[in-house]
Parts: structure tokens; sequence; C-alpha cells
């Protein structure tokens, strides 16, 4: 399945959980905040929330700024 | 003297706030955030890159995280990355920073005000990035702003209070505390602010670009402490170009 995560689009297990993306990314789901369709997916439903074709994500963390 | 700054409801007893941007290593920030005495510090939001674990794990677990939501060019943008920011888990407080002019990274006054607005009614204790201007203030303030922090020179500039009649003005005029962000380039700069009744002082790109960030971050601190002092104490009058001199020494019981 398709999805666009930070803006790019990919190819996608089916069925795929936050948490597995974020794993297979490499991301630590810790310090990472992820938005799908423009709705925050809480760090509690990383496991549960499975992904559909199409949806869009960003994945967000804090950096250095002023 | 009893001097408590409240913000947001929490007492605070620095009121230098601290900035993570531009260091040239991130692993100098603990020893900045110790040797600033800072209890606030500032972050800004972004995109994951692959493999690169953000800033969260370079700051001491006893500073108050500041979120900027810097990359917004709308209210609403704002209010999208406040939301993120909050669900990060790192408490409610978000400094707003509205900036669509590339150039010169001016804040928009009336997206800043419109996105105060929405935030507060989400329960945020926002802290709006402004011009040093009395009506955009005033909105932020009349929509539950818990500080307003103009600027004192365009963003990264080092330049100093360029802005200082105008801070006076805020200073004067609203109830809410005046946090100086942005162009502060010496500690004198912010030390100035603060004998002007500023409440405190945000630093970012000085402490960052000196050569040696620690020893400036402490000297910033003494900076602001010494401007708080001063403001606390009361200056003498000054007395105007050409009016005479005034001894300090008696005029009498001279040798002859």
């Amino acid at each position: 399945m398709q999805l666009t995560v930070n803006g790019e689009k990919g190819d996608y297990a089916e069925g795929l959980s936050v948490a597995e993306l974020l794993r297979r990314r490499g991301h630590d789901p810790a310090v990472v905040v992820v938005e799908r369709n423009g709705e925050i997916v809480p760090a509690a439903a990383f496991d549960a929330t499975r992904l559909a074709a199409g949806d869009v994500l960003e994945l967000v963390q804090f950096v250095g700024g002023g | 003297m009893e001097d408590k700054f409240i913000l947001g409801g929490v007492e605070l007893k620095s009121r230098l706030f601290i900035g993570t941007g531009k260091y040239s290593a991130d692993n100098l920030i603990p020893a900045v955030c110790e040797a600033s005495g800072a209890e606030v510090i500032t972050v800004a939001m972004r995109r994951v890159e692959k493999g690169q674990q953000g800033i969260v794990p370079h700051i001491p677990k006893t500073m108050r995280l500041l979120p900027n939501t810097s990359g917004a060019r709308t209210a609403e943008e704002a209010v999208r990355l406040a939301r993120l920011a909050r669900a990060a888990g790192c408490g409610d407080w978000i400094k707003i920073e509205v900036i669509s002019d590339v150039r010169h990274l001016l804040p928009d006054g009336y997206e800043t005000a419109k996105a105060t607005e929405a935030l507060v009614k989400e329960g945020f204790t926002v802290l709006p990035y402004i011009n040093p201007d009395l009506y955009v203030a005033r909105a932020c303030v009349d929509a539950g702003a818990a500080a307003v922090m103009p600027l004192g020179a365009p963003i990264g500039t080092n330049r100093g209070l360029r802005t200082k009649e105008m801070i006076g003005i805020l200073i004067d005029e609203l109830d809410v505390p005046i946090v100086v962000d942005a162009g502060i380039g010496r500690p004198s700069q912010a030390c100035e602010a603060m004998e002007m009744g500023a409440a405190a002082c945000l630093v970012n790109t000085a402490i960052a670009s000196s050569a040696d960030p620690v020893r400036m971050a402490a000297a910033f601190r003494a900076a602001v402490e010494a401007g708080r002092n001063a403001w606390l104490a009361g200056a003498g009058a000054v007395k105007a170009p050409g009016e005479a001199a005034e001894a300090s020494s008696p005029l009498t019981g001279f040798l002859r």
C-alpha cells in the first residue's frame, strides 16, 4: 500500500502499525510525535493503530531552536 | 526583598531563558544550562530525519521545555505545531512564532494574536513572540497570553535593544511579564532590558554563537541578575544634558 511519510510517497506492507513504521525507519517512539491525516496519534495507540493505503503521515520531534 | 517571578502559574527563580539552536555541538547544552542557571529552554519541532535522536536527550530533565512554533506562517500552522508539541508530553507551554517574511524573520502580529486566542482556549500557557507593538501586545494579553515576548532586534542578529523605546512602552502599559526575546547580543544589553523592568530575557544566538558558550551563559546569568537588582533598587535621576554637575563629596571644609 502507498503511504506518504514526511512528504515522501512509498510502498509499505499492508496492515503496518504506527509502531512498526517507526521501528522500520529507525525512530525512537519515545520522542517521536505522529500525525496521521491531520490527527495526532497518541503514543499509547502506536501499536494498535493500523495504517491504511493513502494515509499521509507526519513524524516529528523536538530539535534545537530558539 | 522578595522578588517572585510567576509565569503560567509556575514560580521561576531564573529570569534568563535560553535556547537550544545553533550550538556547534549539542553536547554543550547541559553545561550551558548549568552555567546559565536557566529553568526554561526553547526547542523547535521538525520532521524526524532517519537516525536522528533530536534535542531532548541533550536537555537536563530539570529544565522546563518551551517549544516554539517556528516554521508556522499562519495561525492555523502555529496551532497545529503547538498540538504536536504538547503531544510530545513535555507540558503545555508554547512560544508562538508566526513568520512569513523570510528575510527579516519578523513575526506576523495578526496571525500571532489569532493563534494565541485559539491556543489559550485549548489550555496552553501561551507566550507569543511579537514585534513590540502595543496593539498586538494588547490583543495577545486580551486573548489570555501568559506573557508577551517582544523582539529587541531581528532574530539571530546580536544587534541588541534596537526597539528599546517600544519595549519600554509595553513594560509601562501591560500587566503581564515582558520577556525580551531575539536580538540580544551581549550581556550588557540583557542587563539594560532588565534595568528597564523587563521580567526576563530569552537568549539563544548570543550564547550559542560565542566562542565559549558555557562562559557566555554565566555572563548572561550575572547580567540578568544585575539588571533585575538595579530595577528593584530604583535608579537615581539622570540630569539633563547641559545641567550642572553635582559633587558627590562635600563642598565645605576644604583644606586651603
